[in-house]
């Protein structure tokens, strides 16, 4: 009995109100990818020919840096279910260093889509472009600000790690700034092969 | 009551309850009006008295949010207000100021009134909603800044809590967005940007921060429930409210020569607004199941529900009827929009200062456990009166509307307006009944606070 009720407890992790703000997160951008869907549909050739302006290798290892990520996030949580009483202060260190890991993966994220947008704005194109850089430009500078968010909730983790904020009774926080993380990243492998790749 | 300065809020309350009453009874000449073209004629044209109609409005609600401000910052803050002095005198200043703009609307020719109010100095005149001469729109930026430092005094020097916060929060962003309009570009399409920058932002973005802070004050209050959790709800609601309804001022640029991009920012963000209205009726029914006490008034808790459903009806679902890009296309400017408009404003507005008054109304006049039970009873059918009273009227304007679309903007076999109003008659009768219903809701709403207990 005892069993399932912490079953029930841990279950979603983090705080309750962060899936609520996910859940709407992947409502908006599943409304912007159906967009996109049927739009493509009505003008194929126009999204195929605006595609080949994007790099497809500055968006693969912006994908590879954001899962990258995600897996130090989860090395820092797992820090944070391992620990003790005794030992939880050492465990809030060893994860706030993964944690500093994915912020800084964050930032690299954020660098190369700057350097992106430059290129592409540079080359003139803007919302009015054409249906495909409309859509390029929502999806991408939305989730831009999403990973600019995401990142600023890790370092405030990051800084409550550092105070060993942390204890085994309540990390809650902790597992809802990286339930919000994991959003981010999710969101990221839908969008990638949807607006780089597909053709 | 807690603090003695919270009485300043009793004359808010009772003015805007008096302008509610005005506002619903020109509503209904205009019901008439539509009815029978030349009724009030030449005394009183439909322009006028939509100008007095919706007019009242906004300064009934500016009214009942200063009057609730006032009750529950003190509460809040644990002290009594910054200046109680200051807020009377704005009280007053700003009665005078409504009702002479209301006269000089109803008195003059609007023409005329420009030209006796220096709107060749600064035109801002002439558009919806901000029809205002430049002294009465100068006039309500000083007491809104009066308000809003009597307000940050008062947090400032005492408890913060995110009540507080929060509604200070819409109070600075009340103010800040009302100066836009103060400018009135010459370009049409810059002149809507700019308009919709005040009108949107105030009502679907910070007033809906006022109206969030008030209703989980009047929830703790009634309920019992753990501020904490009150706390975190009022923050989620109101973060997806704020990032939903900024971005949602784009279901305004649809078809007014604004980019084409706009058609899916605004369909896409306003799609996701009436979610936080949907937490918020989760929210107000969790706090009440969950309650931790039975409070007397158990009128205002109903307020409370009822403001949460009404709103997430009147600005949620029938603001998504026509949100989406395509089927604004039809709906753009027909009844449809004006059944929204009406549910909406009640749902959420008019409701919540119902709440507020009817939670503090009864402690400002020394019954602390609210109102007597008969009078309870009594406040409940004007409850129901007004609410079914305004659903009934949303839903006659709303079949009013898909009549005037089929008429006038579907197929080829089209029909000019005044003959699709005609068409409509019978609709527009229906509507003023249930306006008729609304307003004597709203007598039976006043009635009850006279009744007394029988001996």
């Amino acid at each position: 009995m005892s069993k399932s009720i912490t079953l029930k407890e841990k279950y979603p992790p983090g705080d309750f109100a962060i899936w609520i703000i996910i859940y709407v997160e992947f409502i908006t951008f599943a409304l912007l990818f159906l967009g996109y869907a049927f739009s493509r549909r009505l003008d194929v050739e126009l999204f195929n020919g605006s595609q080949e302006i994007l790099s497809q290798t500055s968006g693969f290892i912006n994908t590879f840096i954001l899962i990258t990520s995600s897996y130090f996030v989860v090395k820092a949580v797992q820090n944070m279910k391992s620990m003790t009483k005794e030992n939880y202060k050492e465990f809030n260190t060893k994860a706030s260093r993964w944690l500093l890991f994915a912020i800084m993966c964050g930032v690299a994220f954020l660098v190369i889509k700057v350097t992106e947008f430059s290129h592409i704005f540079g080359l003139g194109i803007n919302l009015s472009t054409n249906k495909f850089f409309m859509f390029y430009l929502l999806l991408t500078v939305f989730h831009f600000l999403h990973v600019l968010l995401g990142s600023g909730i890790l370092f405030i983790i990051y800084k409550k790690t550092r105070i060993y904020g942390y204890t085994p009774d309540d990390y809650k926080g902790f597992e809802t700034g990286a339930s919000y993380w994991h959003m981010v990243d999710l969101l990221w492998i839908v969008l990638f092969p949807l607006v780089y790749i597909i053709r | 009551m807690k603090y003695t300065s919270q009485a300043v809020a009793k004359p808010y309350f009772i003015f805007a309850l008096i302008l509610l009453a005005g506002e619903i009874l020109f509503g209904l000449l205009m019901a008439i009006q539509y009815i029978y073209g030349d009724f009030l004629f030449p005394l009183i044209p439909f322009n006028v008295l939509r100008m007095v109609h919706t007019n009242l409005l906004i300064v009934m609600l500016l009214n009942g949010f200063m009057g609730a401000t006032y009750y529950l910052v003190p509460e809040e803050a644990e002290r009594e207000l910054w200046s109680p002095k200051l807020a009377i005198i704005t009280f007053w200043i700003f009665a005078a100021a409504g009702v002479a703009t209301i006269l000089g609307y109803l008195l003059v020719p609007y023409a005329t009134l420009t030209e006796l109010t220096f709107n060749n100095l600064l035109p801002t005149m002439g558009r919806e909603f901000l029809e205002q001469p430049l002294p009465t729109k100068v006039g309500i930026v000083i007491v809104v800044l009066s308000y809003i430092l009597n307000t940050a005094m008062t947090v400032i020097t005492g408890r913060k809590t995110v009540i507080t916060t929060v509604l200070l929060t819409g109070l600075a962003g009340l103010a800040v967005f009302f100066l836009f309009a103060f400018y009135v570009p010459d370009n049409l399409i810059m002149d809507k940007f700019f308009w919709w920058f005040t009108v949107h932002l105030w009502v679907e973005a910070t007033w809906e921060l006022i109206m969030g802070a008030i209703l989980a004050f009047v929830l703790i209050k009634t309920t019992g429930v753990d501020r904490e959790h009150i706390d975190k709800w009022l923050y989620l609601i109101i973060a997806m409210t704020m990032v939903s309804g900024i971005l949602g001022t784009g279901h305004h640029f649809f078809y007014m020569g604004a980019p084409e991009y706009w058609l899916w920012i605004g369909s896409i963000s306003s799609a996701v607004e009436p979610l936080p209205f949907l937490l918020m009726i989760l929210f107000a029914f969790t706090m009440a199941r969950d309650r931790k006490i039975q409070h007397d008034n158990e009128m205002a808790l109903t307020w409370a529900k009822g403001t949460a459903v009404m709103a997430f009806l009147g600005a949620g679902v029938w603001g998504f009827f026509h949100t989406l890009a395509p089927v604004n296309m039809f709906t753009h400017g027909t009844q449809l929009t004006a059944a929204h408009g009406h549910l909406s404003f009640y749902g959420a507005y008019v409701m919540i200062v119902f709440t507020v008054i009817s939670y503090a109304m009864p402690i400002l006049r020394g019954r602390p456990h609210g109102n007597c039970k008969k009078a309870q009873a009594v406040e409940l059918k004007s409850f129901w009166m007004m609410n079914i009273g305004m659903m009934g009227l949303t839903l006659a304007l709303s079949a009013a509307g898909i009549v005037q679309i089929l008429d006038q903007r579907v197929g080829t076999d089209l029909i000019g307006f005044m003959e699709s109003q005609e068409s409509i008659e019978g609709i527009y009768m229906v509507r003023a009944a249930f306006g008729v219903l609304v307003l004597t809701g709203l007598f039976t709403y006043f009635y009850s606070f006279f009744v007394k207990e029988e001996a």
